[in-house]
């Protein structure tokens, strides 16, 4: 008798895990062919299968979108949860359909439509874009014997009558099977609908189309005895430790870390995983919850994860120094490590070349180590980035996201750039108008220091809507209201006006190169008749 | 292909071999021996501001950096990273400690610890148990310890370097940019680099390679500011 089954379905669900909104047509594209469109681009006659083009064609505001698997498992995970709530026995048959076993919550909720209805219901509000229409269309549910069976009822979100599976299915055309060839080689021999496959003699079906033809006769009888595999919840690695009393000192509180770290060491190596990104959890007694990730190119070893821990203590509660606000306020009483993402051990191979492999690795140690002392933003690697000013040239990125801060840029030459035409990361040797000639300046100050340029009657040097200084040419400056020194030499103005789409961020600026009797030469900028020292060639 | 000769493919690691950190031409004759000696403390200085301390740092740098080496800076905000990389430092293999407070030595030993060299620029007053424990961590690690500036440094330095200011070319009464500049640097130290070293830089685009300018140069005049090596604490 097959398990009598409801299943949750999702229309077009890699659309509606985007989060688009429902009045948008939208498509996921997957290898040039639309794999999912929205209700409204639906509407304009957009269908899965067509190409880009064909889809662009039919309906020309249509958003397109590249499928992003691992986002729709994410957000599925959403309504796993909401169905869990249910029975914990749900099984994901992929991201946007899942089966639940209705025999125990049918009873509990007064049979298979009101506990329907009630999923329906769940669901529907742990959608990403909850409190709208899902863009996709709404989900439907369906109950019937089997879970093949409610796959079909859920398209129609019906409820079938236990037993009446056989006659619901009959109209269904073969291709429903999901067995592609077989339902070619079955169209092609006169069977059209599951109804006459079912009807013909099992022997018969077995002895031409093989085991698989058999499984497929089956299915269209509505004799689904495949029962559900329910998800497995992930292990709970996580390892903790409460202390009786409180711990202030830090090597007392490293000496259980290090136990803590043996014991989860212990436990992912019984797994055959390996933790690629721990969090590490303190508590103290007066509730204040600190927390703070880990991550490691290579493995964790439990000796290396002692030794982070140990580091993080140390950042806690002896480091207030820097940062007196996150000191905690009193000792600690309970410490966990997390394994944030673990995947299954492959082992690391050190360099061929003695240990050219290390060096990296202990940089990264020793890097790791600083950001546990002082936070994780005090490690800041440069980037090359785009910009006119000096400080813009370089971007400066947290240790960690070095890689993808990278990474973004290189999308950003390929999609949300700077307008066309008008500037492009100097990298790539795209100009920037207005950008100061190389060299660059030695010394960039992180704040500007205020300055004032006069002319050779001591009025302020200003640049013009022309481009040219007036009313005189610069002949004295003074750097933060300090003593004047006489400009020898002085190069620009290079204007600026950036970002003139955006009245937020429009700012006007002109810079100018100022050599001095005292043998400094500055980059200076002035802004709304304001002079600053941006730069020092030092 | 015998392993000999596979060897030799391999690129040189920095840690594992001894011989020390190349610098750029123009600064080789400023070392003993041509380079940076591994275990070796550095010191930067400057005769005023705006005398090219920083172009220095940077050049020192680019030697290592270009080599493979990693390097870190500790302490030193403002130092111009696009001319960093225009001078050939390979910025990824830089780490920045910007803003380290007062845990600095615990930082700069932290990093001495895994970097071939490390620059500091200490944001307080050092004392000379600081000066000597990293000192000893750089001898024993086999880095490099470069500070900046050196003045301030109690203990006595390998090498201590010192820009005396340079000339500013290309730039004229409101015409022209920087085009680059010619730096006067003097390299005076202990054991055997006691002795009195003078180099010329040319900074420009090109970073330290780029071809000088067609005018010569001014003259070294007595102009030039008398050389900051008396003045150090030692």
């Amino acid at each position: 008798m097959p398990v009598r089954t409801l299943v949750v379905w999702c229309p077009d669900w890699p659309v509606t895990a985007t989060g688009l909104r429902p009045e948008v047509a939208g498509a996921v594209v997957q290898a040039n062919r639309v794999v999912a469109c929205s209700v409204v681009a639906r509407a304009r006659g957009v269908r899965a299968g067509l190409r880009r083009r064909e889809a662009q064609a039919r309906c020309p505001e249509l958003v397109v979108l590249d499928r992003d698997t691992s986002l729709e498992a994410r957000a599925f995970e959403a309504v796993v949860a909401a169905v869990e709530a249910f029975s914990p026995r749900a099984e994901v048959i992929r991201p946007g359909q899942c089966a639940l076993a209705t025999r125990g919550p049918s009873r509990y909720f007064g049979g298979d439509e009101a506990l329907a209805a009630q999923v329906a219901a769940a669901v529907a509000g742990a959608l990403p874009a909850a409190g709208t229409a899902p863009a996709g269309g709404a989900p439907r549910v369906g109950v019937a014997d089997g879970p093949f069976a409610a796959g079909l009822a859920a398209r129609r979100g019906i409820v079938v009558a236990p037993g009446q599976s056989g006659e619901f299915l009959a109209p269904w055309p073969v291709g429903a099977l999901g067995r592609p060839e077989l339902a070619d080689l079955l169209g092609r021999l006169g069977i059209r609908t599951l109804g006459q496959l079912a009807a013909l003699p099992a022997p018969d079906v077995a002895s031409r189309f093989g085991a698989d033809g058999a499984a497929a006769h089956r299915l269209a009888q509505g004799r689904d005895e495949r029962g559900l595999e329910p998800r497995v919840a992930p292990p709970d690695l996580a390892a903790t430790v409460s202390f009786d009393s409180p711990v202030e000192r830090v090597d007392t509180a490293a000496f259980a870390a290090r136990a803590l770290a043996e014991d989860l060491h212990q436990r992912l190596v019984d797994r055959g995983l390996a933790c690629r990104r721990v969090r590490v959890e303190a508590e103290t007694d007066h509730g204040e919850r600190l927390v703070r990730l880990w991550r490691t190119d290579g493995s964790f070893t439990a000796a290396a994860l002692a030794e982070r821990v140990r580091w993080q203590l140390d950042g806690w509660l002896r480091g207030g120094e820097g940062s007196a606000a996150e000191r905690p306020t009193a000792g600690l009483g309970r410490l966990s490590l997390v394994p944030d993402e673990v995947a299954p051990d492959g082992g690391s191979q050190p360099g061929f070349w003695g240990e050219s492999a290390g060096v990296d690795e202990r940089v990264a140690r020793a890097l790791a180590r600083v950001q546990g002392l002082l936070g994780p933003e005090a490690v800041v690697a440069a980037v090359v980035s785009g910009g006119r000013g000096p400080a813009e040239q370089v971007r400066l990125v947290p240790w960690d996201e070095r890689r993808s801060a990278a990474r973004a840029l290189v999308l950003g030459r390929q999609g949300a750039g700077p307008p066309a035409g008008r500037a492009g990361p100097a990298g790539d040797g795209t100009p920037w108008p207005g950008r100061i000639p190389p060299p660059a300046p030695g010394v960039v100050h992180p704040d500007p220091v205020p300055a004032q340029l006069v002319d050779r009657q001591g009025q302020v040097v200003g640049v013009t809507g022309r481009g040219s200084l007036e009313p005189g040419h610069p002949s004295r400056l003074s750097v933060a209201g300090g003593a004047w020194t006489e400009v020898v030499a002085w190069g620009g103005p290079w204007p600026v006006d950036e970002r003139w789409w955006d009245p937020q961020a429009h700012r006007r600026r002109a810079r100018v190169q100022v050599a001095t009797a005292d043998g400094a030469v500055h980059l200076l900028a002035v802004e709304a008749g304001r002079w600053s020292v941006e730069a020092t060639y030092d | 292909m015998a392993r000999s000769s596979l060897v030799k493919l391999a690129p040189s690691t920095s840690l594992a071999d001894q011989r020390g950190l190349g610098v750029v031409d123009a600064l080789g004759a400023l070392f003993p021996g041509g380079g940076l000696r591994r275990g070796s403390t550095v010191t930067v200085d400057g005769t005023a501001p705006g005398s090219g301390a920083t172009s220095l740092l940077l050049s020192l740098l680019a030697g290592p950096s270009g080599e493979g080496a990693w390097c870190a800076v500790v302490g030193l905000p403002e130092l111009g990273l696009a001319a960093a990389a225009e001078i050939g430092i390979r910025l990824f293999r830089l780490a920045l400690v910007p803003t380290p407070g007062p845990s600095w030595p615990t930082v700069s030993a932290a990093l001495l610890d895994a970097c071939d060299l490390v620059a500091v620029r200490p944001p307080v007053r050092v004392r000379p148990m600081e000066a000597r424990r990293l000192a000893a961590r750089t001898r024993e690690r086999g880095s490099v310890l470069v500070v900046i500036p050196g003045r301030a440094w109690p203990e006595v330095p390998d090498v201590r370097l010192c820009a005396l200011g340079g000339q500013c070319q290309g730039l004229g009464a409101g015409h022209g940019h920087v085009q680059g500049r010619w730096l006067e640097v003097e390299a005076t130290g202990r054991r055997a680099a006691d002795r009195v070293v003078r180099a010329r830089l040319w900074l420009s685009a090109g970073g330290l390679d780029g071809p000088p300018p067609p005018s010569r140069p001014l003259e070294p005049s007595p102009e030039i500011p008398p050389p900051c090596a008396g003045e150090a604490a030692g």
